[in-house]
């Protein structure tokens, strides 16, 4: 199996590593490639985009046309997980500060998201989150975002404080937080999505 | 309401080193008012630093240089959706208190302003705002990192447009880090009781002034020298566990073209501070947006070559060489 992870900019190295431990956990055999150019992503099996700033990554990304591969590998079946922003990257509606900085979006998950919906770093947190089909994990929201609305398709996998903070459509993953700096078991679980 | 507390924990290690660790592979820009923010936001940098002037006027005009304007700083704050920092001077604690109060989201405790402390830095694990902290080598580097810093960055000489001391900086780290991997556990110690000796500068002075010395002396904060000496050797083991520094490492001090960032992402820099370099050019939008694609694409020399092409004029740029002692700022802060 290969997995790529979108490099363009943010945590890259740590999904990197966590998808590589996931791996191992569960006995797959596989390599996890962190590309910054074309041409990888559509020969993988699994995409993760990373945290980072959702601003930046959407530029890099729609510059350089990685955003048609990811959009064709997951429109012929195959898994895609966003943490922070990239759950923004991948979502269909945006707030008015992607409105306002023209972010453009993936448009492959029916969520509409809000950014930075807890506040500034100062209002950054950790905190034990039940998340279903996982189970218990350490989570870490870093001016994280949420789920405003959900289309028909999506399923609610986590709520903090009652703000949808995980979601699942299809093989699609979108977590406000960032399981790759405290846990592997949503690696895991995304990992499971890409198995036939 | 106990629960909640424990519930949600702010200002953790991981929420804090989180933070930089998003800021991967990004551009973050000096700027000095609402416009110039926007311009950075709208080229692709990952945050803006909120400065009162950058590097280059503050070396020009003299004086103490201190903490923005916190009216400025709001207003660039409410200007942007990308994480603003700000800068407090060394050991300044209530201008970083100051600073989070305001809610920016990380503080630079840079030699860029003039320090507050000769024989100190703040001690950022009382913080729950992530900082980030200048180092010329090793000992600095982890000093920082003891202390709480989230990020450190090469100290460069600011406000030059000359990269070589940033050049200089990265790879005396690099080097160090190289020799931490290589050396037995007992030579590791002795590396963490000689970068620990600077914290015990102070109470030295005082203890030779007084002819005294007391047993079990806290020497900077609540900690002994002993309890520093521990503290540091373990993030000596975690580098050499890891091969490179546990926080993230980003260039600074210097940088004034696309190629000069490519250059610093080369050498292993996580990401690229630039400061006078975009608003002292003269096409700072173009020159902005080069940069990032620079920093992105650093391992590709068509694309450096393609963005460097007819930038304009960039920032004229200081002989390093030529400054005397006072005029270094990267001499501030061991």
């Amino acid at each position: 199996m290969r997995v790529a992870v979108v490099g363009v900019q943010g945590d890259v190295e740590e999904h990197v590593l966590a998808t590589k431990k996931a791996m191992r956990n569960l006995g797959i055999e596989g390599e996890v490639v962190a590309t910054r150019r074309k041409g990888v992503v559509s020969k993988s099996d699994a995409v993760i985009i990373p945290g980072g700033e959702s601003t930046t990554i959407s530029k890099l990304i729609f510059a350089d046309s990685i955003s048609n591969e990811i959009v064709e590998l997951v429109e012929s079946g195959k898994p895609v997980m966003g943490t922070c922003a990239g759950l923004i990257v991948l979502s269909k509606f945006g707030d008015e500060q992607v409105e306002k900085t023209k972010t453009k979006l993936l448009g492959l998950l029916d969520v509409k998201v809000k950014r930075n919906a807890f506040g500034r770093q100062r209002e950054s947190f950790q905190t034990t989150l039940e998340m279903k089909k996982v189970g218990k994990i350490d989570a870490v929201f870093i001016r994280a975002p949420i789920v405003e609305e959900v289309g028909k398709e999506v399923e609610i996998l986590a709520e903090f404080e009652g703000r949808i903070v995980a979601v699942q459509q299809g093989k699609i993953l979108g977590l406000a937080f960032h399981p790759e700096l405290s846990t592997t078991k949503v690696h895991e679980f995304f990992l499971n999505l890409a198995e036939p | 309401m106990k629960v909640e507390i424990e519930k949600l924990r702010f200002g953790t290690e991981l929420v804090k080193r989180g933070f930089a660790k998003m800021q991967k592979g990004g551009v973050i820009m000096d700027v000095t008012n609402a416009e110039q923010a926007v311009i950075a936001e709208e080229s692709g940098a990952v945050a803006v630093m909120a400065l009162h002037k950058v590097p280059a006027d503050i070396r020009a005009s003299g004086g103490v240089a201190r903490m923005a304007d916190p009216k400025k700083i709001e207003e660039i704050m409410d200007a942007v959706t990308i994480p603003v920092m700000a800068k407090c001077r060394i050991g300044h604690i209530a201008e970083a208190k100051a600073l989070e109060a305001l809610g920016v989201d990380m503080i630079d405790e840079s030699e860029v302003l003039t320090p507050a402390d000769t024989f100190f830095h703040i001690y950022k694990k009382d913080f729950v705002v992530p900082f980030v902290c200048g180092a010329r080598n090793l000992g600095e580097a982890v000093r920082r990192i003891w202390e709480g810093a989230a990020m450190i960055r090469t100290k460069g000489e600011a406000g030059t447009g000359n990269v070589v001391e940033a050049v200089k900086h990265m790879r005396l780290i690099n080097h160090a880090i190289y020799l931490v991997q290589n050396v037995s556990e007992e030579k590791l110690y002795s590396v963490a009781e000689k970068f620990a000796s600077r914290y015990s500068e102070l109470s030295k002075l005082v203890r030779e002034e007084m002819g005294l010395s007391i047993e079990k002396e806290i020497i900077y904060e609540r900690f002994a020298f002993e309890e520093i000496v521990e503290g540091i050797y373990e993030i000596l083991l975690e580098i050499r566990e890891l091969g490179r520094l546990p926080v993230v490492n980003f260039a600074a001090g210097g940088i004034a073209t696309p190629a000069d960032a490519a250059l610093m992402m080369r050498l292993g820099a996580d990401g690229v501070f630039v400061g006078s370099g975009i608003f002292k050019s003269s096409n700072p939008q173009k020159f902005a947006r080069a940069i990032v694609e620079a920093v992105q694409h650093y391992d590709e020399p068509e694309i450096i070559a393609e963005v460097s092409k007819e930038l304009g004029e960039p920032m004229k740029g200081l002989e390093v060489t030529k400054l005397g002692e006072s005029e270094l700022l990267q001499t501030r802060g061991a």
